[in-house]
C-alpha cells in the first residue's frame, strides 16, 4: 500500500508515471470505470470546496463512490476525538482516504494510523501534492521539463504552492527565478535545499528584470494581511500585477500560471492572451487526481 | 579506574559500574539527564559536577550514573547538545569502553516541534520526530520546521 503525502518524497519516476497516466486519461476521455466498487472517504477538516469537488469529480469519473465529512462541527472531532482515532475507524469503512486538515503533518500522522492509502489534499501550511502535480502537468503539457526558466512570483514566504513546486521542479533541468518583495522572499531553508539538489535558483525583486527570459511565470497571491498598512500593500500589489503591458516583450511560448483563486494579481484583460494557462491548469486537476486515485488503489 | 582523574577527582568519587559522561558543555549536565529520562524518581545513583575547570574547553560538566550502561542510541542523543562529550562505560572501576558521541540520523520523542500548527503539538497519540541535517540542525518529519539553534529549549 502506498500513500501520497508529500511531493518531496515522490521519486522522479513516480511523478513521471503519474503525469503520463493523467495525460492518457485526458486523451482517452473520462469514460473509465477502473475504480468501480471502490469507496473513498473525503475527510475535509478545513473548507476547500474546489479541491473537494475536484477529487469528488475525479472519483466519479472512475466509477467509484465517495463519502464525505466536510466540517469539523457535526463530526466526532468536535467531541474531542483524535484524528488518529477518526482515521482508524474511517479506514475500516473505505478503500482510500483523501484528507484535508488544518494542522501541518496531519496527513503523515493519518498514514501512520490508516489501514488504507491516504492522499494528502492539503495540511495546514504544509504539503498539497495534488496541486503541485497538476502544476507540473500543466508545464509539461506546454514544454519539455528541460532547460527552461521558471519564475515564481508573489508571496514566496508563506505560499506553499511555490515551495512544493520548487521541490517538484528540482527533479528536472530547470532554472528557478524567485521574484518577491523583501518581506515575502523564499525561505532560506528551501533555497538551501534547492542548492543541495543542484538547482540553479536566482533571486530577483523586480519582475521587469527577468520576465523576458522566462518560459513559465507562476503567479501567487499576495495577502493584504502580510503588510503593516494598506499603502505598503498597494505599492507591492501594484508592482507585481500582470497586465498586457507587462507582457509586451515576453517569449512567445511563455505560459502564465496561477493556482487560483486570484485576487487582482492578474488583470482579466490577460485572460484572452495565449499566455494565460490558469484556467486550463485548474481543469487539469481532475485527470491528475484521477491518476493519483488510481495510483493508490489499483 | 587507575586514579587518573585529575580534573574532577575531588568532586566526584569513582564508580564501580556504570557510565561516566565527560566533556559535557558547561552548564548542560541537567539537560543531559533530561534527555536520558533520568529524574529524581528514577533509581540510578547519579553524581553531577557542573562548571568544572577543563584544560580543553574551559568549563565542562560531568555526569556519573551508577549501575547503568547507556546504549549507543542514548549516547548519540547527547550529541545534540554536547557534541564533544565522551562516554566511558565503567565495569569494576575500569573504563571498559570509551565512546565519542555521534549525531544520530533521526531523533524521536524527546524534542518538541517549535511550530504550534504542527500535528505533533496537538493531543494526537504521536511522538515528535526529526531528521538531523548539516550542522546538527533538526527538521520535523511532520511539518518540515527546522530547529537551527537552542535545541535545548525544545527538549521535552
Ligand atoms: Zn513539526
Amino acid at each position: 500500500m502506498h500513500h501520497i503525502i508529500s511531493i518531496k518524497e515522490l521519486e522522479v519516476e513516480d511523478i513521471n508515471r503519474l503525469l503520463d497516466k493523467a495525460r492518457l486519461i485526458q486523451e482517452k476521455g473520462f469514460k473509465r470505470r477502473t475504480l468501480e466498487g471502490k469507496l473513498v472517504a473525503l475527510l475535509f477538516f478545513e473548507p476547500s470546496t474546489r479541491t473537494r469537488m475536484s477529487f469528488s469529480a475525479a472519483l466519479s469519473r472512475l466509477g467509484g463512490d465517495v463519502i464525505t465529512v466536510d466540517s469539523v462541527e457535526g463530526s466526532s472531532i468536535s467531541k474531542g476525538e483524535t484524528l488518529a482515532d477518526t482515521i482508524r475507524v474511517v479506514s475500516s469503512y473505505v478503500d482510500a482516504i483523501v484528507l484535508r486538515h488544518p494542522k501541518e503533518g496531519a496527513a503523515r500522522l493519518a498514514a501512520n494510523f490508516s489501514t488504507v492509502p491516504v492522499i494528502n489534499a492539503g495540511d495546514g501550511a504544509g504539503q498539497h501534492p495534488s496541486q503541485t502535480l497538476l502544476d507540473l502537468y500543466t508545464i509539461r503539457e506546454n514544454m519539455p521539463l528541460d532547460n527552461i526558466d521558471v519564475g515564481l512570483l508573489g508571496d514566496l514566504r508563506y505560499g506553499r504552492t511555490s515551495h512544493s513546486l520548487s521541490y517538484a521542479l528540482s527533479n528536472y533541468n530547470v532554472r528557478i527565478h524567485t521574484i518577491a518583495p523583501k518581506s515575502l522572499e523564499m525561505p532560506a531553508v528551501i533555497i538551501e535545499e534547492m542548492a543541495e539538489r543542484g538547482v540553479e535558483l536566482i533571486q530577483h525583486d523586480s519582475l521587469a528584470d527577468v520576465i523576458n527570459e522566462l518560459d513559465v511565470l507562476y503567479v501567487t497571491r499576495i495577502q493584504r494581511e502580510r503588510f503593516p498598512d494598506s499603502a505598503s500593500y498597494a505599492r507591492v500589489a501594484h508592482s507585481y500585477r500582470i497586465t498586457p503591458e507587462v507582457l509586451k516583450d515576453v517569449k512567445d511560448n511563455l505560459i502564465l500560471m496561477h493556482p487560483l483563486p486570484r485576487a487582482g494579481e492578474i488583470d482579466p484583460a490577460v485572460d484572452k492572451l495565449p499566455y494565460a494557462k490558469y484556467f486550463r491548469q485548474a481543469e487539469n486537476g481532475v485527470p491528475v487526481r484521477m491518476a493519483m486515485l488510481e495510483e493508490v488503489m489499483l | 579506574m587507575s586514579g587518573k582523574e585529575p580534573e574532577d577527582g575531588l568532586l566526584i568519587s569513582p564508580i564501580q559500574d556504570g557510565t561516566v559522561i565527560d566533556h559535557i558543555t558547561g552548564g548542560e549536565a541537567l539537560v543531559v539527564l533530561r534527555i536520558l529520562g533520568i529524574t529524581g524518581t528514577t533509581k540510578e545513583a547519579i553524581s553531577v559536577a557542573t562548571n568544572v575547570g577543563s584544560r580543553i574547553s574551559g568549563k565542562k560538566d560531568i555526569v556519573k550514573i551508577s549501575n547503568r550502561e547507556l546504549s549507543k542510541e542514548e549516547v548519540d542523543r547527547i550529541a545534540l547538545i554536547a557534541p564533544n562529550a565522551t562516554i566511558n562505560i565503567i565495569r569494576d572501576f575500569r573504563v571498559f569502553e570509551k565512546m565519542k558521541v555521534e549525531i544520530p540520523e533521526s531523533v524521536t520523542g524527546f524534542v518538541c516541534c517549535p511550530n504550534p500548527g504542527c500535528i505533533t503539538n496537538s493531543n494526537e497519540p504521536v511522538e515528535s520526530g526529526f531528521k538531523t541535517k548539516k550542522g546538527g540542525r533538526l527538521q520535523c518529519i511532520y511539518c518540515d520546521t527546522i530547529i537551527s539553534d537552542n535545541i535545548v529549549d525544545y527538549i521535552i
